[in-house]
């Protein structure tokens, strides 16, 4: 057990270190996430009629933003293992005397490290922007922010098992990874959608992570707090256990 | 009586044994009913050309592949049902680069120690013991993506000796490295088996490495083994060496060395002679000295000695080289530079 807890720790150290030492992708991650805050801050925030009893559209975009920089960053450095994979290094672990669901619980805890840290570099980048950020909610904040990440992370995992290489990244991009966050009500609430698309809304775990991320910030939120969390912790058991699942059953 | 007598069948315990080993991929077998054992402590090569299953049966070996029938044990481990105890017994060299680039070298071994369980204490040392051994402590803290081949090749071979391993495998060691780094990596190897005493197994498609280093070798054709003894043995069991003496007049000297010692057989051709002997290298002054005393002109004497080439072409009917000479390997190479272009 206390090799298995080394081996964790130490994949875990490694993601990190790979984080810190590669500045240009923390800078690459974050520019699209904030370039949207900016220019549909201002942009659509702009047309909105001046209400002093809802929050203002960036206000309201902000935790959508932040569920936008957990989803690309988490799911990216779960498929990330497809490099991995390519390069050789997968096999180094595949061999040592250490079971498959150690490497995948270091894999994605280090992932989830890393996508929270991008998280709270944005938060930062927001209160640089004058957006309201309650420093007291913080540990809940980052406690979801974590329960978001390593779901993805698996989930990139668990896709990265079963690709061969990189060529389908692509197709994940726009049919994965665009429609679980335009559809989270990131950027616009899910009332007003047709009942269809507000349906499959329902079906998109980031939906709930979105509206966690907005009460914590907002203490605004669609949906009871149990509700958002029952669905993270289910998320997360449900990924978890399909990317040990199918990360054992890689044959080099 | 003092010492209790060690029980023979315990050393003669082979480190490595396979039974009709198999692996076959939709139709195609890649590993066909190979049954093999490694002695401790020796050095084994597998000979063949590229795809002949070389790397597949390694791959069972070291359990990351399943096989489809047949059985294996390393270390007296059985690969199927005892696969971790397979793993701590083994150290492995992978064909394929299979270091973390953006780590350094220190932290990629530090990375290997700890998922091999080396308590921390311990760590430091044996990382610092390793990269003294393949001369690469004073490059310990750069990023393993300023490193050429030949230095990645060391720093994986001393990853794979970190963890003490009963067994080293070494897959292609020296594929794509120039000549004299070839020449180094194979002096590390020699080392090793002296001074650790680590049993090492090693797939080749170079006939000088299997010769030079392999105190036993394999020579494996389309997934079967089909000749196996150490080097030597395998080259005098085609018939010995082969000289080839160019004189005006080769019947001459031929009715002369008829039935000398050590002369198998003799073939004349137009101004040459070709003589099966019997270690070559001392035939050449008796030659000399019978053509000498006939008064026969020697116009040149060269002699050859069989390769294990020669030994693949008497089995398969081909030559390694010629099979070696195909896309894959140049496709390898490619990959390669791309890789290191990144």
């Amino acid at each position: 057990m206390n090799q298995e807890l080394q081996a964790i720790y130490f994949l875990w150290k490694r993601e990190l270190i790979r984080f810190f030492r590669s500045k240009s992708r923390i800078v690459g991650s974050l520019a699209m996430p904030f370039f949207f805050l900016v220019m549909l801050g201002f942009g659509i925030g702009g047309m909105m009629p001046v209400d002093t009893n809802t929050p203002n559209y960036m206000d309201y975009i902000a935790p959508g933003i932040l569920g936008m920089v957990l989803l690309f960053a988490s799911l990216f450095s779960g498929i990330i293992v497809l490099m991995d994979k390519q390069f050789g290094f997968l096999k180094e672990t595949l061999v040592a005397p250490v079971s498959r669901v150690s490497i995948v619980l270091g894999k994605a805890l280090g992932g989830a490290t890393t996508a929270v840290l991008q998280g709270i570099l944005m938060l930062f980048l927001m209160m640089l922007m004058g957006i309201n950020i309650p420093l007291e909610s913080l540990p809940s904040l980052i406690a979801i922010m974590f329960l978001i990440s390593i779901s993805f992370v698996s989930l990139g995992i668990a896709i990265a098992s079963f690709m061969e290489d990189m060529h389908g990244f692509q197709l994940i991009m726009n049919f994965l990874i665009f429609p679980l966050f335009f559809l989270s009500g990131a950027l616009f609430p899910l009332d007003g959608l047709p009942p269809i698309i507000k349906f499959i809304s329902y079906l998109d775990p980031l939906t709930y992570g979105v509206d966690a991320l907005r009460l914590s910030l907002l203490g605004t939120s669609q949906f009871h707090v149990a509700l958002d969390m029952g669905v993270l912790v289910g998320f997360l058991i449900v990924t978890t256990v399909i990317a040990a699942y199918l990360f054992r059953r890689i044959e080099s | 009586m003092l010492f209790k007598p060690l029980n023979p069948s315990i050393l003669a315990m082979p480190i490595i044994d396979t039974k009709l080993l198999t692996k076959k991929f939709n139709g195609l077998t890649a590993v066909d009913k190979v049954s093999l054992q490694v002695k401790k402590g020796e050095i084994f090569g597998l000979l063949g050309p590229n795809g002949a299953g070389k790397t597949t049966f390694i791959s069972m070996l070291v359990t990351m592949k399943r096989p489809t029938s047949g059985e294996a044990k390393v270390n007296g481990f059985d690969i199927a049902s005892e696969p971790m105890g397979v793993r701590k017994s083994l150290g492995i060299v992978f064909q394929d680069q299979a270091l973390d680039e953006e780590l350094t070298a220190y932290e990629n071994l530090d990375l290997h120690a700890a998922l091999y369980g080396i308590p921390r204490a311990k760590r430091e040392k044996r990382i610092l013991e390793v990269l003294e051994m393949v001369e690469l402590d004073s490059r310990k803290n750069d990023l393993v993506k300023t490193f050429s081949g030949g230095m990645r090749r060391r720093l994986e071979i001393a990853r794979g000796l970190i963890h003490y391993p009963k067994v080293l495998f070494l897959d292609e060691p020296t594929l794509g490295l120039d000549p004299q780094t070839r020449k180094h990596i194979w002096e590390y190897i020699s080392k090793l088996r002296k001074e650790h005493g680590v049993t090492i197994l090693l797939t080749t498609h170079y006939m000088e490495e299997a010769n030079s280093l392999c105190d036993r070798v394999a020579i494996i054709d389309h997934g079967k083994i089909i000749a196996l003894d150490a080097p030597s043995a395998l080259k005098d069991s085609l018939g010995g060496d082969t000289l080839l003496i160019e004189c005006p007049h080769p019947e001459k000297l031929a009715k002369l060395l008829k039935g000398k010692k050590g002369i198998k057989d003799s073939r004349i051709h137009d101004h040459s002679l070709t003589l099966m002997v019997e270690r070559g290298e001392k035939q050449i002054p008796l030659v000399m000295q019978i053509a000498d005393g006939g008064k026969i002109e020697v116009t040149s004497i060269s002699l050859h000695k069989p390769t294990l080439d020669d030994v693949f072409l008497h089995y398969t009917g081909r030559t390694i080289r010629e099979e070696t000479a195909s896309g894959a390997d140049s496709m390898k190479m490619h990959m390669r530079a791309w890789r290191k272009s990144k």
